[in-house]
């Protein structure tokens, strides 16, 4: 991509948003709402609530619990529902008695299992990383096998020809293969997961960012409780963008196929 | 070296079943460059796959260097007529002719060694940092060879490798598969369904009739062992064996399409 290029990819990025904030500025500016204050006075309250007191700021406090939360949850999923699915994916015996349970979860949308899981989530840590873990798990663990399955069987050929087997097959020929669906499934998962930490920390929590904005709501901090649901915005976004540097990273070979096919080739 | 003795392969499915390979006989000895042709669809791929081990006949045996198949073979690289789809498109060209290697158990450097020398081979040298589907059709083709050459094969299967390239790439990879078995001495089938491709390359051409499927033919290609795109296929020996190849094709095909199928 050449610089010009570039700078108009970014500004396409940027432009829509812009335009939206800059709206919203400007129509909340003479709000007398005590629900929808102006956003300069949500912006101007930002700091002081989420970054002012050293070690004991918010985002130390409740930021970092969140995030931690998340990330256990997320990651746990990750590795159970990559693991599951590979044995699944790869064997017709064990597919066959678990299809049906897989079918009921690919027909429901995991955030419809939120309400759910919310009810069985405790107070503890633990329960709120297993409430997690069971939202990111379904999308990550449904993907995979359907990527397994769909390994080319001249691939499997080629391997089996070459004596190429066990963990290294996995390595070279399964995990690769199926990487643009488990990858799809991790970014499913990681939407589910954050609507999980936040919901999670509503309900019986004692730190966390949606603990935080239900706290502001319930002692009428307004424009306080505005800025947490900025924050969790910037939170998902910045989630969303590391995610999409790991993904084009991992699936370089896969985008470059498609380029190439749409290039006529 | 290889001997494929009575074998049979039926396909069975649920609603139908297809008798590909009826009884086929035949061997190949250490160092023989042998040509297998046979008509679209009468099983040539089946059999390449059975003494792949990578299929289980329905009857009859296939020896690899006096061992029973029963799985791949050690030793033994294919070259799949599907080349664009054997090849691993997250790995580099060079990735692609190493991987075998490290399963096989070669240290770095010597898998440093025979990468390069495989590459060098077929003239991609320039190219080992390249993906799959950067190539060309003949280009990937070459990198499936050189990927079977570098594993230091015994014996090396060739499934139509070249059925999908155009005619002067085609030609060069001929001479290329020629100039190599010269060279190292390997064992080699090579599977097609052209008739002269089959003459030009071999040192015997074994001759399948079209389904149910039998071997029609056996014949010695004795032409001089250094071969030319010109001078080999204008001569008149080259000529009549290329039209005997062709002659028991037809008859096979006349006695296949007989009402009683004898
Ligand atoms: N997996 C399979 N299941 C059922 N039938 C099959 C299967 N594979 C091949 N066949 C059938 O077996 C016969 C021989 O197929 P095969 O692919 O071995 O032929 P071929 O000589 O390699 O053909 P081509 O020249 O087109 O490559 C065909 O009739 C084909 O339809
Ligand atoms: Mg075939």
């Amino acid at each position: 991509m050449s610089v010009g290029a570039r700078l108009r990819r970014a500004a396409e990025v940027v432009a829509l948003p812009a335009v939206l904030l800059a709206a919203w500025w400007v129509t909340s500016d003479g709000s007398e709402s005590f629900y929808f204050p102006p956003l300069r006075e949500v912006v101007a309250v930002l700091p002081d609530t989420w970054f002012a007191g050293g070690a004991d700021a918010r985002i130390v406090s409740d930021v970092l619990p969140s995030l931690a939360r998340l990330l256990t949850g997320y990651g746990l999923a990750a590795v159970v529902g990559v693991g599951a699915g590979l044995l699944i994916g790869s064997s017709p015996v064990l597919r066959a008695l678990v299809e049906p349970v897989l079918e009921v979860f690919r027909a429901v949308p995991p955030p419809a299992t939120v309400p759910l899981l919310v009810a069985v989530a405790g107070i503890d840590d633990l329960m709120k990383v297993l409430v997690i873990v069971f939202g990111c798990l379904w999308p990550i663990l449904l993907n995979t096998v359907e990527g397994v399955r769909a390994v080319d069987p001249v691939l499997a050929d080629t391997c089996r020809s070459y004596g190429i087997r066990g963990p290294g097959r996995v390595r070279s020929l399964v995990l690769r293969s199926a990487s643009p669906q488990i990858m799809t499934g991790l970014r499913q998962a990681l939407s589910v997961g954050i609507i999980l930490m936040v919901i999670s920390e509503m309900f019986a929590a004692s730190n966390g960012i949606g603990f935080t904005v239900v706290q502001f709501q319930r002692t009428f901090a307004v424009p306080q409780m505005w800025t947490g649901i900025i924050v969790l915005g910037l939170l998902g976004v910045t989630l969303a963008w590391v995610f999409r540097v790991v993904e084009a990273r991992v699936l370089r070979w896969y985008e470059g196929i498609r380029s190439a096919h749409r290039s006529g080739g | 070296m290889l001997e494929v003795r009575g074998l049979r392969k039926v396909y069975t499915s649920q609603d139908r079943t297809v008798e590909a390979l009826r009884d086929i006989t035949f061997s190949v000895a250490a160092g023989e460059l042998v040509c297998l042709v046979g008509p679209s669809g009468c099983g040539k791929t089946t059999l390449l796959k059975c003494l792949a081990g990578l299929l289980g006949p329905t009857g009859g045996e296939v020896r690899v260097e006096g061992r029973s198949v029963n799985g791949p073979p050690p030793g033994m690289a294919v070259v799949f007529q599907e080349y664009g789809r054997s090849l691993f498109p997250w790995m580099t060209v060079a990735q692609n002719v190493e991987l075998p290697l490290r399963h096989k158990g070669h240290g770095r450097a010597e898998r440093r060694r025979l990468v390069t020398g495989a590459l060098a081979d077929v003239g991609l040298a320039h190219t080992p940092d390249a993906y799959p589907w950067q190539l060309s059709g003949g280009m990937q083709q070459r990198v499936a060879i050189a990927r079977a050459l570098a594993y230091e094969p015994h014996v090396m299967l060739m499934d139509e490798p070249f059925a999908a390239v155009d005619a002067q790439t085609r030609a060069d990879l001929e001479d290329l598969i020629r100039t190599l078995w010269d060279r190292t001495g390997v064992t080699t089938l090579f599977v097609t369904h052209d008739i002269d491709e089959a003459v030009y390359l071999g040192e015997r051409v074994v001759v399948l009739s079209s389904s149910p499927t039998v071997v029609q033919d056996d014949l010695p290609v004795d032409l001089p062992r250094e071969r030319d795109q010109l001078d080999t296929r204008a001569m008149p020996r080259f000529t009549e064996l290329r039209s005997r190849v062709y002659g028991e094709i037809r008859a096979a095909q006349r006695a296949a399409s007989r009402p009683d199928g004898a």
